[in-house]
């Protein structure tokens, strides 16, 4: 386990893995930030009611957080090789991980934007602030502090399913700790990548906590 | 009243515009002549007191040196100047609504509604807000919109009131009209802050207005030398409506026919407001 191929293998390793979470952290959130967003003003009591839209978004992201991040990979190989030309590596593996975290990312969302009190939606209304501008420079920087923590959580989460995805050939410390750990009892390659797994959520968790601590004018 | 709420029925009116009829966007327009504060002040959190100022001015777009420049201007007027750059989490309930007032003031609006604003104050800030009201009403001219269950706050500041029961309005008129002279039960009621009306006995009730100086002649006792019988005082109030005291009683005439008569008869000879509460006596 000391040898320099070792840890030039866990620094590959945690690139890849660093690599898959954060790029498709980023694009959960383009999908995600504004499915949260559609969730919460088109409900019945939202800003602009769209009763069917909602139904129809709520069902969607139900069904896509009902399934198993594994079977949903398996489900979405074709696409990963229609978009990559590969089902293999940590790029392909951030098709399975987008469509996974996207509904999630929206629900994390939608819960944060709950959180901001309907009489300040009121108000910015009363002002006569269109639904956009509600959107914009209320609800969204209203619940920053809460956004910022619910990223934290998607970021580790997504961390969490892209070491799955080591299972079935995706790259990153998932897939050391399974190809080396598992499969060829390599006791050090199965403790090292995790113990570094978690350390990187650790961190993800201290800088999202800080971060939003930082922006809360709340208190 | 700015169609938070869509009316089931009627018209809202405001400045010659039926909101009814009118589409979102114009809606917007006119909902910032007509502007709101709140029982919970609901300010913007994340935003410090001047931002929450210029909040509504940001929304029609105006540039960021005037919005900030009147801004101050108004957190000057609503007493709050050295407060621009607190955060509202930082700031008492009244200084709350206060930055909350300056915020509905940004837009030069016509009609201010408020929202039950002082319900959730101490009796102090209450004042002290209703002052503020005040003084904003007779500077700026604008009309100010008060709901509330407080008695107290509509004969501190209001020149007209109008009393809402089971969402129906039921009595409008001048403040000095309805709290002495109220036409319905619904506006009795509100003004009987005890529960003496519901503790009424034996024998027809009256209720007597006295206006300015007649509450210091002994009608009372005139009364009872009258009639020769005696007489329950059930409830007793002296009110201050924007200046002028006035006395309000409650009392129980006696059970006999004619004592109460004549009873009547001398409240009627000497000029006092006499009105029927609980029984069959016709006022």
């Amino acid at each position: 386990m000391w040898t320099a191929s070792f840890w030039s293998q866990m620094g590959v390793g945690l690139l890849e893995t660093l690599y898959m979470t954060l790029v498709s952290t980023l694009i959960a959130y383009v999908i995600g930030l504004p499915l949260g967003v559609l969730l919460v003003v088109t409900d019945k009591d939202g800003l602009v009611p769209r009763p069917t839209l909602n139904k129809v978004l709520n069902v969607v992201v139900n069904l896509l957080r009902s399934v198993p991040f594994l079977i949903l990979m398996i489900a979405v190989l074709p696409l990963s090789r229609l978009i990559f030309g590969t089902t293999l590596g940590s790029t392909a593996t951030i098709v399975p991980l987008v469509i996974s975290a996207a509904p999630f990312v929206g629900r994390v969302v939608e819960s944060s934007l709950r959180e901001v009190s309907p009489g300040v939606v009121e108000a910015a209304v009363s002002m006569g602030a269109s639904p956009w501008q509600v959107i914009t420079k209320v609800l969204l920087p209203e619940s920053l502090p809460s956004l910022i923590v619910g990223a934290a959580l998607s970021i580790t989460t997504i961390l969490g399913y892209s070491a799955m995805a080591g299972m079935l050939g995706g790259g990153g410390l998932g897939a050391l700790a399974i190809n080396y750990g598992y499969y060829r009892y390599m006791m050090d390659y199965m403790y090292i990548p995790l113990i570094i797994l978690v350390i990187v959520v650790q961190i993800f968790q201290l800088i999202g906590n800080t971060l939003a601590r930082a922006v809360d004018k709340r208190k | 009243m700015n169609m938070l709420e869509k009316p089931t029925s009627g018209t809202v009116i405001i400045d010659g515009h039926d909101l009814n009829t009118l589409s979102p966007k114009e809606l917007r327009e006119v909902r910032k002549t007509a502007t709101m504060i709140f029982q919970h002040f609901n300010l913007l959190m994340q935003k410090t007191v001047l931002k929450n100022v210029t909040f509504p001015l940001e929304l029609v777009g105006t540039p960021k040196e005037e919005a900030k420049r009147r801004a101050i201007e108004l957190l000057e007027i609503v007493g709050l100047p050295d407060k621009a750059n607190a955060y509202p989490a930082h700031l008492s309930g009244g200084q709350k609504q206060r930055v909350a007032i300056a915020r509905a003031l940004a837009t030069n609006p016509k009609v201010l509604l408020c929202d039950e604003a002082t319900s959730s104050l101490d009796p102090m800030t209450t004042r002290q807000i209703l002052e503020l009201l005040k003084d904003i009403n007779s500077r700026l001219g604008l009309t100010i919109v008060l709901i509330t269950h407080e008695m107290g706050v509509i004969r501190e500041i209001c020149t007209k009131v109008a009393v809402i029961d089971g969402s129906k309005l039921v009595e409008t008129g001048t403040v000095e009209q309805v709290f002495t002279r109220p036409k319905t039960a619904s506006a009795l009621r509100l003004f009987y802050s005890s529960d003496s009306a519901g503790v009424l006995g034996e024998g027809p009730t009256v209720r007597l207005v006295f206006e300015g100086t007649k509450a210091y002649e002994p009608i009372l006792s005139g009364m009872i030398n009258a009639c020769h019988a005696p007489v329950s005082v059930l409830y007793g109030s002296i009110e201050r409506i924007k200046g002028k005291a006035y006395g309000q009683l409650v009392i129980q005439l006696p059970a006999d026919e004619r004592a109460a008569r004549l009873a009547l008869e001398y409240l009627e000879l000497s000029d006092v407001a006499v009105e029927g509460v609980g029984s069959n006596v016709d006022g």
